[in-house]
C-alpha cells in the first residue's frame, strides 16, 4: 500500500526528498511504514554519509596503531613482556578508539536537524538506533578487528592468540557500539560532550574488557577460551536487546528536553 | 484503597512540610543507634584474637560498604519513578541520592584501604570486591558529572536517571565479572577470614551500627531532598513565605 499525501516534507531519507515534483501540489509518494524501511533507509543515508568522508574512519585505526607502538617504547621491546601485554594491551586502545568515535555517532545529525526528523518520523526509533549502531561498528568496530592481528604482530602475540583476538574483538566492539550509543545519545546535546561520554561509559565497558582479554590470554597461554567467547556473545544479545531502548529514551530526552 | 497519600506525596511542598515533623525523630533515632553501636563496638566488643583492635574499623566499613550498594538502588528506583509517573520527588530524590551513595561508596574504599594496611601489609589489593566497589564509585561519579553537565534541571534529572538505570542493569553483570576474573587472577598472598564466623559479641554492635547507618542515610536522602525542593521551588509562593518567615 502506498500513501499519498499532499505537498509537505516527507520523511527522512534524501532520495525521497529529490525523486519528489518540484511543484506544490502534486502529490508526494511516501514509502510504506514497517520496521525494515526505516531500518534500510537509515542505513543507506549513514553508510553513504560515512563513505563520503572516509577520513573518519581511518581516524580510529590510526589511533590504535600509534597508541600500540607506544607500548614497547613505554614499557619494554622484550617479546616475552610484550607476549604478556599483549592481549590486555589490545583490548583496551581498541576500547579507547571506540570510545573516541562515539561522540560523532549522533553528533552531526542533531547539529543539522536530522535527528529531530528521525524522533518525529513513523518509523520505531529502536531500529533506527540499531541501523545507526550498525554503521558505527562498520565503520570502528570491524576495521579495528581487521586490523588487530597486524598489532598482534608488532606486540608478538603467540601464534595461538589471533583467532580469538579477532573473534573477541569482533562480538566485543558489537558490544561496545551498542552500549557507547547510550552515552552518545544522552551526551549529545552537551556541547563538550567527549570526555564526559568517556566517564559515563567506561565503568559499563568493564565486563566486556574482562571477557575479551582474557579470551585471548587464556588461548595464548594454550587454555581453552570458547566460555568467553560465548560470554561475549550472550553480552552481545542482551546488549542489542536492552540498549537500543535506552538509547531511543536517551535521545528523546536529549533532543526534547 | 485510598491512594491519595500517594499522590500527596508526589508534590514537593507536601514532603516538604511533612519531612519536617518526622525529622526531629529521625535524629534521634539515627543518633542513639551510631552512638550506642560505636560505643558498644569499640570500647565493650573483645579484640580480635589475630587483628587486636584493628578490626574495630569494621563497625564503619561494612555498614558504609552495605549503603553505598544500597544507595545504588535507592537512586535507580527513584529515577525509575521519577521518569515513569513524573513525581518531582523522586527526581529531586535521585538527584540526592547520587552524592551520598558516592561519599558512602568512598568511606568504604578509604575504610578499607586503613584497614588493609595493618592486616595484608598493603593500601591496596586487586580483590573482587574492592574492584567492585571501586567501579561502583565511578558509576556514581558518572551520573553525577552527567547531571552538572546539563544546564536544563528537568533534562538533567531525566538523563542522569537514564544513566542510574542502565547502570543497575550492568551491576551485577560487572559483579560477576569481577568475580570471575578475581578467580582467575587470585593472587597467593592474601587469605581472607570468612566472616560467617563472627562472634555474637562482635555481631550485635555491627547490626546496630547497620540499622544505625540506614537510619543516617535515610536522614541525609531527607534534607538533601529538601534542599533540592526548595532550590526548585525558589520562586513559589510557600518557599518565599518560609524563607521570610524564618529570616
Amino acid at each position: 500500500m502506498t500513501l499519498r499525501i499532499l505537498q509537505g516534507p516527507s520523511s527522512m531519507t534524501s532520495d525521497s526528498l529529490s525523486t519528489a515534483p518540484a511543484t506544490d501540489t502534486a502529490p508526494l509518494e511516501i514509502p510504506d511504514i514497517n520496521l525494515w524501511s526505516g531500518f534500510a533507509a537509515t542505513f543507506k543515508r549513514d553508510i553513504t554519509v560515512a563513505f563520503r568522508s572516509r577520513g573518519d574512519i581511518a581516524n580510529p585505526l590510526i589511533f590504535f596503531l600509534i597508541v600500540i607502538t607506544m607500548v614497547p617504547l613505554g614499557i619494554s621491546p622484550e617479546r616475552d613482556t610484550l607476549a604478556l601485554l599483549a592481549p590486555g594491551m589490545i583490548w583496551v586502545v581498541a576500547l579507547l578508539a571506540t570510545l573516541l568515535s562515539l561522540d560523532g555517532l549522533f553528533r552531526t545529525d542533531y547539529e543539522d536537524g536530522s535527528l529531530e526528523q528521525l524522533l518525529i518520523s513513523p518509523h520505531p526509533l529502536y531500529f533506527i538506533v540499531i541501523s545507526k549502531v550498525l554503521v558505527h561498528w562498520l565503520m570502528t568496530g570491524l576495521p579495528l578487528t581487521i586490523t588487530a592481528p597486524i598489532l598482534g604482530v608488532m606486540l608478538s602475540l603467540p601464534n595461538q592468540g589471533y583467532m580469538p583476538l579477532i573473534a573477541s574483538l569482533a562480538i566485543g566492539t558489537g558490544v561496545l557500539s551498542l552500549i557507547g550509543a547510550i552515552g552518545s545519545a544522552l551526551t549529545v546535546g552537551l556541547r563538550k560532550g567527549g570526555l564526559l561520554l568517556s566517564l559515563i561509559i567506561m565503568p559499563l565497558y568493564v565486563p566486556v574488557l574482562i571477557f575479551g582479554a582474557s579470551a585471548v590470554s587464556s588461548a595464548s597461554e594454550g587454555f581453552p577460551f570458547v566460555g568467553q567467547l560465548a560470554i561475549l556473545g550472550a553480552f552481545l544479545a542482551m546488549a542489542m536487546i536492552l540498549a537500543p531502548f535506552a538509547a531511543a529514551g536517551a535521545l528523546r530526552i536529549s533532543v526534547n528536553g | 484503597m485510598d491512594w491519595t497519600w500517594f499522590h500527596r506525596l508526589g508534590s514537593p511542598r507536601w514532603f516538604y512540610e511533612k519531612s519536617s515533623v518526622w525529622l526531629p525523630y529521625l535524629w534521634v533515632l539515627t543518633a542513639s543507634l551510631l552512638i550506642a553501636g560505636s560505643v558498644w563496638g569499640l570500647a565493650f566488643s573483645p579484640a580480635d584474637a589475630k587483628q587486636g583492635n584493628s578490626y574495630r574499623i569494621i563497625y564503619i566499613h561494612v555498614p558504609a560498604a552495605f549503603l553505598a550498594l544500597a544507595g545504588y538502588y535507592v537512586m535507580a528506583i527513584s529515577g525509575a519513578v521519577g521518569l515513569i509517573w513524573r513525581i518531582k520527588v523522586a527526581e529531586l530524590t535521585m538527584r540526592a541520592a547520587a552524592p551520598i551513595g558516592a561519599v558512602l561508596t568512598f568511606v568504604s574504599l578509604f575504610t578499607g584501604a586503613v584497614w588493609g594496611k595493618p592486616t595484608w601489609g598493603t593500601w591496596w589489593v586487586w580483590d573482587a570486591r574492592i574492584t567492585s566497589m571501586l567501579i561502583l564509585f565511578f558509576l556514581y561519579l558518572g551520573v553525577m558529572a552527567l547531571h552538572n553537565a546539563f544546564t536544563h534541571e528537568e533534562t538533567a534529572n531525566k538523563a542522569s536517571a537514564i544513566l542510574a538505570l542502565v547502570g543497575t542493569v550492568n551491576i551485577p553483570i560487572i559483579y560477576k565479572s569481577v568475580d570471575w576474573w578475581f578467580t582467575l587472577h587470585q593472587p597467593a598472598t592474601i587469605k581472607f577470614t570468612s566472616e560467617s564466623t563472627i562472634d555474637p559479641s562482635m555481631l550485635y554492635p555491627l547490626l546496630i551500627m547497620v540499622i544505625g547507618f540506614y537510619a543516617l542515610y535515610a536522614l541525609a536522602l531527607i534534607l538533601r531532598t529538601r534542599v533540592e525542593i526548595l532550590k526548585r521551588e525558589r520562586r513559589t509562593k510557600w518557599v518565599k513565605a518560609l524563607a521570610l518567615g524564618s529570616a
